[in-house]
């Protein structure tokens, strides 16, 4: 099965702070640990909030909001989608991320395949 | 802290840890068997430890160290024994001296290169090697796979148990192959692969048409492998076969678990992800220049079918030259057969039945039922069903697989009807 292991952004990286030399080293490595492992099918990363936008619909009326937007917490810094199999695998993946390259929360969520519809 | 979240952490840990800790253990200790011991002594300990304790932040890290601080400690104690030998005997076996220091800190990829290439071990059978590839390689314990070659538990455990004394009394250890031999032993290596993916792909044995725990895991490895050797033309090339065929396990199976063939399949239902991972590394065997390996014109082959969007926009007449090719270079009875499928998708079923006729000739096909079950598709689409018939009743004789004998013999009753109907 798949899951989907998602990291959220930091003020600083919000702020426009690039990652340090280190801080890439250690995605890298990571990237790496987890492709070694057979179970990395995808993964990307994503600008500050400022490169973006986001829409919100009110009884069908579409706005569409520039970015940054507040609560770096919030909001989503980069996916993984591994091919493990039990959410206790994913469990553990997520921990050498978190281990490894540093976060303050990860979300570890399944993937919804045919066989669930 | 709960016995049951603890040993499903600790179970977990050992599908995800336990290959790397073993693999560093090896090149520690030489072998295969001293090494496993060693890996289960640590989670053992860690058990233990865990129990009272709590599971720390970093178990793997705990993990490899408690199992560095295990085979240390063997090491040191083989020494003084061995020194007491020494003693004895005026001549003294051959050691292995190890530097502990450079092994912990060394590359964990070369570790895990040189642990695949020791369980995919040209000496032992392909039966051996995919036993001892799933249980180390993959972090499978022995009931899984068992479960997973639908062989009883003590069949699987003996056949371990004897490839790791067959490593052992060949004294075969930890090593890199040399440059000259690695072609070769690469070669071992992804048989074991496909071998395992192919069980699963088309389950040669048991109630059900695909086995895709197999696949899954046979998949697992070529992706591990291809990360540990990233410049493998056709290592790449069989990992896009792979993720291309394991694209379509969803649609290959209908609502009863009777196989649908490829053509028939509804191709919303295949995999978008891995079709994209499958043509990526095709485009990346391209760059490297290997795209006539066996492998990768297999996966070529496999990727003309992704890239149709409906089965009657396939191109056959590229299916069919890349088989010419797979022929000269892999040329085999299996390629042959499925060069006549192409070639009758190309050019007509008579063409195809053509280059199915000398297969019947040969001994090694006699009992294989997909040269029956392509020789009645053929003959019906040429209109020759009495033919037919006698060829799909054939191959339902023939196939070991309860499935696909159930869909030969819906073949062949419907030949019948339509050899009833023509006058």
């Amino acid at each position: 099965m798949r899951y989907m292991v998602m990291h959220y952004q930091t003020q600083a990286v919000e702020d426009g702070v690039l990652p340090s030399p280190a801080e890439q080293a250690a995605i890298g490595q990571y990237m790496q640990e987890a492709a070694m492992a057979g179970v990395l099918l995808s993964g990307e990363g994503v600008a500050p909030s400022s490169a973006g936008a986001r829409l919100e619909i009110t009884d069908g009326d579409v706005r569409v909001i520039d970015g940054p937007f507040a609560e770096a917490k919030e909001l989503i810094a980069g996916f993984a989608i591994l091919e493990v199999d039990s959410l206790a695998e994913a469990v553990e993946h997520a921990r050498k991320f978190a281990l490894l390259v540093g976060a303050e929360r990860i979300d570890v969520r399944r993937v919804l395949e045919f066989s669930d519809l | 802290m709960d016995t049951t979240a603890l040993d499903t952490t600790v179970a977990t840990l050992w599908r995800v840890e336990s290959p790397r800790v073993v693999a560093r253990l090896v090149r520690l200790v030489g072998d295969v068997d001293t090494a496993e011991e060693l890996a289960q002594d640590a989670f053992v300990t860690a058990i233990e430890k865990w129990r009272s304790e709590g599971i720390p932040n970093n178990p793997a890290a705990w993990l490899h160290k408690t199992a560095r601080f295990l085979a240390v400690d063997r090491i040191r104690r083989r020494d003084t024994q061995h020194s007491k030998y020494q003693q004895i005997a005026a001549t003294s076996p051959q050691t292995v001296d190890v530097d502990i220091d450079e092994v912990v800190d060394g590359d964990l990829a070369d570790d895990l290169l040189g642990l695949i290439f020791m369980v995919c071990h040209p000496i032992l059978s392909p039966d051996a090697r995919s036993a001892l590839t799933l249980k180390l390689i993959c972090g499978l314990n022995t009931e899984d796979v068992a479960r997973a070659f639908l062989a009883p538990e003590p069949t699987i455990a003996q056949r371990i148990v004897r490839a790791k004394r067959t490593l052992a009394a060949a004294n075969i250890r930890f090593e890199l192959p040399e440059e000259t031999e690695r072609p070769a032993r690469l070669a071992a290596v992804r048989e074991v692969i496909y071998l395992v993916f192919n069980e699963g792909h088309t389950a040669t044995s048991g109630d059900q048409w695909i086995r895709s725990d197999l696949c899954t895991e046979a998949l697992r490895l070529g992706r591990m492998l291809a990360s540990l050797i990233p410049r493998d033309p056709e290592t790449l090339g069989l990992l896009a076969l792979m993720e291309l065929q394991a694209s379509r396990l969803n649609a290959r199976t209908g609502p009863q678990g009777e196989p649908v063939l490829l053509m028939d399949q509804d191709r919303t239902r295949w995999d978008q992800l891995l079709i994209r991972r499958g043509l990526a590394l095709l485009r990346r065997v391209d760059e490297l220049g290997g795209a006539a390996g066996p492998y990768a014109l297999q996966a070529a082959i496999a990727a003309c079918h992704a890239r149709a969007r409906t089965a009657a926009d396939t191109d056959w007449q590229r299916i069919t030259a890349l088989y010419d090719g797979l022929a000269q270079i892999s040329p085999s009875p299996v390629v042959e057969l499925n060069r006549a499928v192409a070639t009758a998708q190309a050019f007509g079923p008579h063409a195809g039945l053509a280059l199915l006729d000398p297969l019947f000739e040969l001994p090694s096909m006699r009992r294989y039922h997909l040269l029956p079950a392509v020789a009645g598709d053929l003959l019906c689409r040429a209109g020759r069903h009495e033919e037919a018939r006698q060829q799909f009743l054939q191959a339902a004789a023939l196939t070991k697989n309860s499935q696909e004998r159930s869909t030969m013999q819906g073949r062949a009753a419907e030949c019948a009807s339509r050899h009833a109907g023509t006058p």
